[in-house]
């Protein structure tokens, strides 16, 4: 499991492997959103921890499609499906390294460009923290819908119909505590909530990725 | 025709929509329906002559 | 119905069940579609000239016989889906797999119903077509869940693997729905009223002049979705089994 861990890690690190691509999309898009609805100080402040979910959200689909496919594309996957390492974990440990090189650089970067959008200073412990904790389940649903399109020719349009949303969830509970801790109230109950998401997630979504997996290469 | 009210137009769209999208749905099952009967009856004789 | 009594003991479709279904769908279909018209029929027209106005919200009440029996097979539709689901994944019935297959567009249209007279009937009363209401975002989720699931089987080639990976999607995507009502329900307090008809508590918030025609309207619209449905998963059946003698004609030669 760990030998994968690396494998995947240093795949995703090697020039060309995708990283990087998610946080410089990322980048781009809060940098666009100043352009789309204007400078007002007021205005960006009020829908800074929305539009950092928002951003983080969609880089960590865009870096979606490469999460499998690659694997699929150059037999890795058969060989995973019939290792003696259960399907189940080898997803899990894709998911962690795609939340290792994808999602924690997000939640790195999303307390400096939370300074662009002039988030308040209260803000920024909340949208990392719901960041930190929400990314891991964007992975993991992530993971499954990569697995239900990994046969399927140019599935990324379809893997994002799919996977936006199982994301709703996740969303909800992470912009709203984002958004309450940025305005001073108490956040405790929406990020308990996204917490329980995040850990429900992880705890079964590895076997539905890992059944559809199965069907998808039989 | 009832007196609809200030609303007339309201529940008059509201029905017009309702009923082109059941019609719609409708008469696209039983089109289907039908060329998909028509299908099998093709390929049944195509495979009854060949085999 | 003859072609339904051919069984070839090569083909793969020596299934007796898809037959038996096909021989049982051609009879109960005309009486199906003949009761679901009639009630429909009847009931639209009992409640769009037989009720009268509602006194605070004048005749948009009567939107109520188009808006609640859509919303209700809505719903219904996505866990008839589930149930067919599971029991293609576990009994590995095919017409169980068909028949999810067949429901889905009947639920995007039900869904769509419901929407839209939704937000015919928020205008005037709420002075707004659309708002970030739980229920109306809800259904606007169940919208784009039946949305991914019908993309999905159109995009798998292989037949039984499409069943398998959206009966898998349609399992996921149940868990994921509730969850999303709730998330959405604590994001936002609504507008919308409560439900018209709580089967829990056996009581009701509609009067008795709306209540009968109604309920005719909400049985209407489930039979016609179960004739909807029968018709449906006989056309798949049928189109499955063309290819397969296709297929086979092409490997004999």
């Amino acid at each position: 499991m760990k030998a994968l861990l690396l494998r995947d890690l240093r795949l995703a690190l090697r020039a060309g492997g995708g990283f990087g691509l998610a946080l410089a999309f990322f980048l781009i898009v809060i940098v666009l959103v100043p352009f789309a609805i204007g400078p007002d100080p007021e205005l960006l402040r009020a829908v800074a921890p929305g539009v950092l979910w928002l951003g983080a959200l969609l880089a960590c689909l865009l870096s979606l499609d490469r999460l499998l496919a690659l694997d699929f594309e150059d037999g890795t996957l058969e060989l995973l499906a019939t290792a003696p390492l259960p399907l189940e974990g080898a997803l899990t440990i894709k998911a962690l390294a795609h939340w290792l090189t994808t999602g924690l650089p997000l939640v790195i970067v999303s307390s400096v460009l939370g300074v662009m959008l002039g988030l308040p200073s209260a803000g920024y412990l909340w949208v990392v923290v719901s960041l930190g904790l929400g990314t891991p389940a964007l992975s993991v649903i992530g993971t499954f819908g990569a697995a239900l399109t990994v046969g399927v020719k140019r599935g990324g349009l379809l893997m994002s119909l799919l996977v936006l949303p199982l994301y709703v969830p996740t969303l909800i509970f992470g912009a709203e505590a984002a958004r309450r801790g940025a305005l001073g109230l108490d956040a405790t109950t929406p990020l308990l909530m996204l917490a329980g998401i995040t850990c429900g997630v992880v705890a079964c979504m590895p076997f539905a990725s890992a059944a559809v997996l199965r069907m998808g290469l039989r | 025709m009832p007196e609809l009210g200030k609303y007339a137009y309201e529940v008059m769209s509201a029905y017009a929509a309702s009923l082109v999208l059941l019609s719609v749905l409708v008469l696209w099952t039983l089109g289907s329906s039908k060329r998909a009967r028509e299908t099998l009856a093709q390929a049944e004789k195509e495979a009854g002559r060949d085999g | 119905m003859p072609s339904g009594r051919y069984i070839d003991p090569m083909s793969i479709w020596s299934y007796a069940n898809p037959v038996k279904f096909l021989t049982l769908s051609a009879r109960v279909q005309p009486v199906l579609w003949a009761a679901a018209l009639l009630s429909i029929g009847i009931g639209l027209a009992w409640g769009f000239f037989g009720t009268p106005d509602d006194a605070r919200q004048g005749s948009t009440v009567k939107i109520i016989y188009l808006h609640v029996p859509a919303a209700l097979m809505a719903i219904n539709a996505w866990f008839m889906m589930l149930v067919a689901s599971l029991i293609w994944l576990i009994r590995r019935h095919h017409v169980s797999a068909l028949a999810a297959k067949a429901a889905a567009p009947v639920g995007v249209v039900m869904t769509l119903i419901a929407l839209v007279t939704g937000a015919i009937w928020g205008q005037p009363m709420w002075g707004t077509w659309w708002a970030w209401d739980p229920r109306l975002t809800s259904f606007l989720i169940l919208f784009l869940f039946y949305l991914g699931y019908i993309a999905l089987w159109e995009a798998v080639e292989d037949p039984d693997t499409a069943a398998d990976l959206t009966s898998v999607l349609c399992l996921v995507g149940s868990v994921f729905a509730v969850l999303s009502r709730y998330a959405v329900q604590f994001w936002n307090q609504g507008l919308h009223q409560g439900t018209s008809v709580p089967v829990a508590t056996g009581g009701r918030t509609v009067a008795d002049v709306f209540f009968y025609p109604l309920v005719l309207c909400m049985v209407g619209f489930a039979l016609l979705f179960v004739a909807l449905v029968f018709t449906r998963t006989s056309t798949e059946i049928r189109l499955r089994r063309a290819a397969a003698l296709r297929a086979r004609a092409v490997r004999e030669v």
